[in-house]
């Protein structure tokens, strides 16, 4: 696991975030952009919904027989000249790597996109061992330069406004022109990909992550928009490919189903511009590609996910739009999460990988509004799987005591229905007579936090149940 | 134990399984053969001019530019045409795709080189393997003929498709692969390609050119 996680200071890194004006700015182009996108290219396919539910059922087939398609899966890469290599946690695969690129005899190492990379933060053992790693993804290379944590799962550097960019740029490509014009975002993409070509040509080893692992041919599947994953994978003598173990589909069949939500959910794109099915080391007779392959299969806690109810979780495909629709993510950003993984799948997941000591806030964190299901692609149920880690939370006693005690007030009265409908009626009748005026609260005792930032609309003086049972009586009638 | 034994084993202890069932065996080597398709979307199912016209369009919302040209003999003047009307300089690299080697490159003057790209090439030619009219997307394989470093290191890739290759779904050019290469074969690298490189990682603005190329340029060979 990263050893930098945040997470415990949610609440700090939360109320940073609100006050962080660059980041308010750069977060409204989330909002703006990713919600309508989606939403067009899935009223573009009317057969969307349709697939939903096939890349559902696609995961569940996988993760029910995920032993025996792993098996097969190895045998292919081995039948096809590549190497795989399996690591039980984060240290495992970040020596399988090193000792990689020590064989390769590595100076520098290109690197494609990959939360896997994050999760074991390889970056930094490449470097504590004389080995520059270098990102290509342009939002990935921005904020390695910035040494920050990747803010989203597919937009990585979107915490970010351009000017921010150009000063990196300006600070780091100290052998350019520091008169040059750097005042539009496409000079600073011509500038990364200028930067960026060379170190491209000059790597030793490229490390990509994949989307999938296919069983049926040992393929591993990169999708992006840039084109830097296949310049990593095809140029350096040594490919090696990061993945977690439930990357796994059956067929290229299956991969296809999957591949056409994936775009959709992430970018509102039909289709990434580059989807790259890569099979063992370059054939005889290839004028290039790579002449070594090697797959890193990840377990890190995941094989104990089966047959649990976060198994669900394992289902995701790093889209990205559960956060690019969660009113929480648009209000604090991905760092306040505190570790790789932002947003509701971050909500879910980061508990089970450093910990829910250390994650609780993450779970919490939520309106449970349910948006991230209903955009979700492989439909995982992300506001029950965070209300099952609220449990877990409880019942291991972590909850701080005044939920717990609040809880137990709430609990009391909801065990006692009368006592119940006597208090809600008194409190809520109050509530509207003292409310009646303006029809809303700028200020209420024990509710200073809620009311700082937004006024209370005013009950009218009813309670739910009490309505409830009128017009329940008048339907009947 | 190994790493591999020990996932394994959390895996069926975690799956309440053995890896012995005779029934889960058939099922996963069942799937594997068979691959079944799933949900094809209707928007592909078409043909002859109607299929073409969708790949067109689709290839145009992913902005590549298409032509279409009558026959392989006119592709030459095409990339000379395409080539001028962009101010780019006559220079063409390519493999030794023997359907390319054929064209009557003489015919113009452009400057062409052969083999895989070291990335100081502008413009380069490949011949695409297939084409897959649902999302607009060129299916490239690997292999001398067509280098997969030109479908990414020049600034300008040009894509030379017969109108014969361009499949209705991905599914369809799977089917296609497996008879080219075997039934679970692969060549090194399929490549799906639905439009230029680009990026939106700064203040999400989709920007062409990224690390691929700035132009994504479809030559159709009707016949």
């Amino acid at each position: 696991m990263s050893l930098n996680s945040t997470s415990p200071q949610f609440k700090d890194n939360a109320a940073r975030a609100l006050g962080d004006v660059q980041l308010q700015k750069a977060l409204l182009n989330v909002k703006q952009g990713f919600i309508d996108k989606r939403q067009k290219a899935t009223e573009r396919l009317p057969e969307f919904e349709a697939l939903r539910d096939s890349a559902r059922d696609i995961k569940n087939h996988t993760l029910q027989n995920l032993d025996l398609y792993l098996e097969a899966y190895e045998a292919k890469v081995q039948a096809s000249g590549g190497h795989v290599h399996y690591a039980r946690n984060a240290a495992e695969a970040r020596d399988i790597i090193l000792q990689l690129c020590k064989d390769a005899g590595a100076r520098t190492v290109t690197k494609g996109k990959s939360m896997i990379a994050e999760e074991i933060a390889i970056n930094d053992h490449l470097e504590s061992h004389g080995i520059v790693p270098i990102e290509t993804d342009l939002g990935e290379y921005i904020i390695q330069l910035r040494h920050e944590l990747p803010s989203h799962i597919i937009a990585p550097a979107v915490h970010l406004n351009a000017t921010q960019v150009e000063e990196d740029f300006r600070r780091v490509h100290t052998h350019l022109d520091p008169k040059r014009d750097l005042s539009e975002p496409v000079h600073l993409l011509t500038e990364a990909r200028t930067v960026l070509r060379e170190r491209f040509l000059a790597a030793d080893v490229g490390i990509t992550g994949a989307n999938f692992l296919v069983a049926e041919t040992g393929t591993s599947v990169i999708v992006t928009n840039e084109g830097n994953g296949d310049l990593t994978q095809i140029l350096p003598k040594t490919h090696i490919v990061l993945a977690s173990i439930e990357k796994l589909v059956p067929t290229l069949e299956d991969v296809s189903q999957i591949l056409r939500v994936l775009s959709r959910s992430a970018t509102g794109q039909e289709m990434s511009v580059y989807t790259t099915f890569s099979t063992g080391p370059r054939h005889i007779g290839d004028s290039d590609g790579p002449e070594n392959y090697h797959v890193v299969l990840l377990d890190n806690g995941r094989s104990a996910m089966l047959g649990t109810s976060f198994e669900e979780m394992l289902r995701c495909i790093r889209c990205g739009a559960c956060m690019n629709h969660c009113p929480v993510y648009h209000a604090v950003g991905g760092h306040a999460y505190g570790w790789v993984y932002p947003g509701p799948m971050g909500a879910v997941l980061t508990p089970t990988l450093i910990g829910i000591d250390q994650a609780g806030h993450l779970p919490n964190a939520s309106t449970f509004c349910g948006r991230c299901e209903s955009v979700c692609p492989v439909k995982i149920p992300l506001p029950k799987l965070m209300r099952h880690w609220r449990e877990k939370e409880f019942e291991r006693h972590l909850t701080p005591a005044t939920i717990r005690s609040g809880l137990g007030v709430w609990g009391f009265f909801a065990r006692r229905p009368a006592l119940y409908r006597l208090a809600t009626r008194l409190a809520i009748g109050a509530m509207g007579l003292a409310g009646r005026k303006t029809g809303r609260f700028r200020w209420l005792p024990l509710a200073g936090g809620w009311t700082r930032n937004r006024d209370l609309a005013a009950p009218q003086g009813e309670t739910f149940q009490a309505r409830w049972r009128r017009e329940r009586g008048r339907r009947a009638a | 134990m190994s790493a591999r034994d020990d996932i394994l084993g959390t895996i069926r202890r975690s799956l309440g399984v053995s890896g012995k069932e005779t029934i889960r065996r058939q099922i996963v080597a069942d799937r594997l053969e068979r691959a079944p398709k799933g949900v094809i979307p209707a928007r592909g199912q078409l043909s002859g001019n109607a299929l073409l016209a969708l790949f067109k369009v689709q290839a145009e919302a992913a902005l590549a530019t298409v032509t279409e040209v009558a026959s392989a003999a006119d592709v030459p003047q095409s990339i000379a045409h395409f080539l001028r009307d962009h101010n780019l300089p006559a220079t063409l690299r390519m493999g030794d795709d023997p359907r390319l080697r054929a064209m009557p490159w003489s015919e113009t003057t452009l400057a062409i080189d052969h083999g895989p790209s070291g990335g100081q090439d502008l413009n380069a030619v490949s011949h695409a393997y297939g084409a897959v009219a649902e999302t607009g997307s060129a299916v490239m394989v690997s292999g001398s003929e067509n280098p997969s470093t030109l479908n990414f290191l020049p600034d300008n890739h040009i894509v030379v498709i017969a109108a014969k290759d361009i499949a209705r779904d991905y599914e369809s050019v799977w089917t296609k692969i497996r008879f080219t290469f075997g039934k679970g074969g692969m060549p090194r690298t399929v490549n799906w390609i639905t439009g230029p490189s680009r990026s939106g990682d700064i203040e999400q603005t989709m920007l062409l050119g990224a690390h691929g190329p700035r132009r994504l340029h479809v030559i159709v060979v009707k016949a």
